[in-house]
C-alpha cells in the first residue's frame, strides 16, 4: 500500500519518457509533436496529481459544509492555463510543420536535412 | 473503489500512449491522442481538479484532435521511416526513466495532506478567498484575482500563438482573409452530404453554445471560467464548420470579428488592469472598481474572465480557419 502511493508519479514517469522517446527517436515532425503533446500531458498529470489531498474534494467552497477539505486549488490554476496556452504553441509548431512541407515537400527530418545539404 | 478505477484509467493512459508512438499511421495516432486526452480528462476529474478536467476534456479531445487533422491534411497520414538511432535513444530513455523513478521515492505519498506543496499559499488561498473575493470556486479566484499576472501573461502568450499561426499560414498562397469569392471546391462543402453528422451535429451546436456560454458565466460559482467557455466556443464553430463548411461559417462570423475577439480580449483584461492604477491602486488590483472591495473583486473578475473567453475563442477559431484556409489554397 505504501508503494501504491507513488503509482501516479510512475505513470507520470513512463508517459514523460514515452513523449520524450517520440521526440528524439520519430523521424517525422507531425510524429514529434505528438510526443511533444504526450509530454506535456504528463507534467499537467504530475501537477494534478501532487493537488490531490486524501478525502478532499473539488476546491469549491459551498456553504454548509461542515470540517471541509479541499484539494490544492493552486496547481489546479497554473495547469488549466497551461492547457490552453499548450494547443496555441503546438497549433503554432503545426503551421511551422505545414509551411516545411510546402517548401520542402516532406516532413520527415532526415529528408529535410538531406535537401539543405544539398 | 475510487483509487482502483484511478490505477484503472492511469494503466490505460500508458497503453494508449504506447498505441500513439507505435503505429506509423497518423491519422490512428491522432485519434489515439484524443482518446489519451479524454482519460486524462477523467484522471484529473477523481483527482479533485473539475476546472482542468472540463479544459482538458475541451481542449485537447476537442480542438487538438481538429488542428492535428487539418495539419495530417496539408501533409501526409503516414510516417515514411519510423524510428532513427533506435536504440541510442533507448538507452537515453531509459536511463533517464531509472532516475527520474528513482527521484520519486522522495516525492511525498499520493494524497498526503501535509505534503510541502500544501503548506505554502494553497491554505491561504482556501481560507481568504470567501473574505476577499467572496466566490465560490476558489479555482477562479486564484485564476482571475490572486494571480491575474499569471493570467494575463498566459492570454498574451496565446494572443501571441494565434499571431504567429495567421503570419506562418496567410502568406503567398491567400490566407483566409482574401479569398476570391466564389471559390468552392469539394472540402469546402464539409459534411453536408452525409445525413447522419448533419442531423446530429447540428443538434449539437446551439447546446454546446449555450452550455459554452453557461461555463463563461457560471465559472465564479462552479467550474468553469473564460479558458473553458472559450474552448468550448470555439468547439461549436469548428463543429459548424466541419458540416456545413468553412464558406458558411465565415458568413456567420467573418475573420475580422475573429480578429476583433483576439485584441479586444487582451485589451479588455489589461485595460481592467490599468484600470486599477487610474482608480488610485495598483495594476489589476479590482478592489477599488466597485463600490466596496468585494463587489470590485465581482466586477473585476467577471470582465477579466470575459477577455479571456473572448481571446481564447477568437484565437482558437482564427488558427482553425487558418489551417482550413490552407488546405483548399
Amino acid at each position: 500500500m505504501e508503494l501504491l502511493g507513488l503509482y501516479h508519479y510512475w505513470v507520470f514517469v513512463v508517459l514523460l519518457m514515452i513523449g520524450f522517446y517520440a521526440v528524439v527517436a520519430k523521424v517525422n515532425l507531425i510524429k514529434k509533436l505528438i510526443g511533444l503533446s504526450l509530454f506535456q500531458s504528463a507534467v499537467f498529470l504530475l501537477y494534478i496529481t501532487m493537488s490531490k489531498v486524501s478525502g478532499g474534494t473539488a476546491p469549491i467552497v459551498l456553504p454548509g459544509m461542515v470540517d471541509p477539505l479541499y484539494s490544492n486549488p493552486l496547481p489546479q490554476v497554473l495547469i488549466l492555463t497551461a492547457i490552453v496556452v499548450g494547443i496555441s504553441t503546438t497549433a503554432l509548431g503545426l503551421g511551422i510543420v505545414v509551411r516545411i512541407k510546402e517548401e520542402y515537400g516532406t516532413t520527415e527530418e532526415h529528408e529535410i536535412q538531406e535537401i539543405d545539404r544539398r | 473503489m475510487t483509487i482502483v478505477f484511478g490505477i484503472f484509467l492511469l494503466t490505460l493512459l500508458v497503453i494508449t500512449a504506447l498505441g500513439i508512438v507505435h503505429t506509423r499511421n497518423l491519422f490512428v495516432a491522432v485519434m489515439l491522442l484524443g482518446i489519451f486526452s479524454l482519460l486524462i480528462a477523467l484522471n484529473f476529474f477523481i483527482l479533485d481538479a473539475a476546472d482542468v478536467a472540463l479544459t482538458e476534456a475541451a481542449v485537447g479531445a476537442g480542438i487538438s484532435t481538429v488542428l492535428f487533422l487539418g495539419a495530417l491534411a496539408l501533409t501526409s497520414e503516414r510516417e515514411r521511416l519510423g524510428t532513427r538511432h533506435r536504440w541510442l535513444s533507448l538507452a537515453v530513455v531509459a536511463s533517464a526513466t531509472l532516475v527520474v523513478l528513482y527521484a520519486t521515492f522522495d516525492k511525498p505519498r499520493f494524497g498526503d495532506p501535509n505534503a510541502p506543496v500544501h503548506q505554502h499559499v494553497a491554505p491561504w488561498y482556501l481560507e481568504k478567498t470567501p473574505e476577499y473575493v467572496d466566490i465560490p470556486n476558489v479555482v477562479t479566484a486564484v485564476l482571475g484575482s490572486f494571480r491575474g499576472y499569471d493570467t494575463l501573461g498566459e492570454v498574451f502568450v496565446v494572443f501571441t500563438a494565434g499571431i504567429g499561426v495567421l503570419f506562418l499560414l496567410s502568406s503567398r498562397r491567400g490566407g483566409a482573409n482574401h479569398r476570391p469569392p466564389g471559390e468552392r471546391d469539394a472540402s469546402g462543402i464539409g459534411l453536408r452530404e452525409h445525413v447522419i453528422p448533419r442531423v446530429v451535429g447540428r443538434l449539437l451546436v446551439p447546446f454546446i453554445l449555450l452550455f459554452g456560454l453557461y461555463v463563461q458565466f457560471h465559472g465564479e460559482y462552479g467550474p468553469g471560467g473564460g479558458f473553458q467557455a472559450g474552448a468550448l466556443i470555439a468547439a461549436a464553430f469548428i463543429l459548424y464548420a466541419l458540416i456545413e463548411g468553412e464558406d458558411r461559417t465565415l458568413a456567420a462570423v467573418p475573420q475580422r470579428w475573429l480578429n476583433a475577439l483576439m485584441v479586444g480580449g487582451a485589451l479588455l483584461y489589461g485595460g481592467v488592469g490599468l484600470a486599477g492604477i487610474v482608480l488610485g491602486s495598483n495594476f489589476l488590483d479590482y478592489s477599488v472598481l466597485g463600490a466596496d472591495p468585494v463587489a470590485g473583486q465581482h466586477l473585476g473578475i467577471i470582465l477579466i474572465e470575459a477577455g479571456v473567453g473572448m481571446t481564447v475563442t477568437g484565437t482558437l477559431l482564427s488558427i482553425f480557419h487558418a489551417f482550413a484556409a490552407r488546405d483548399r489554397a
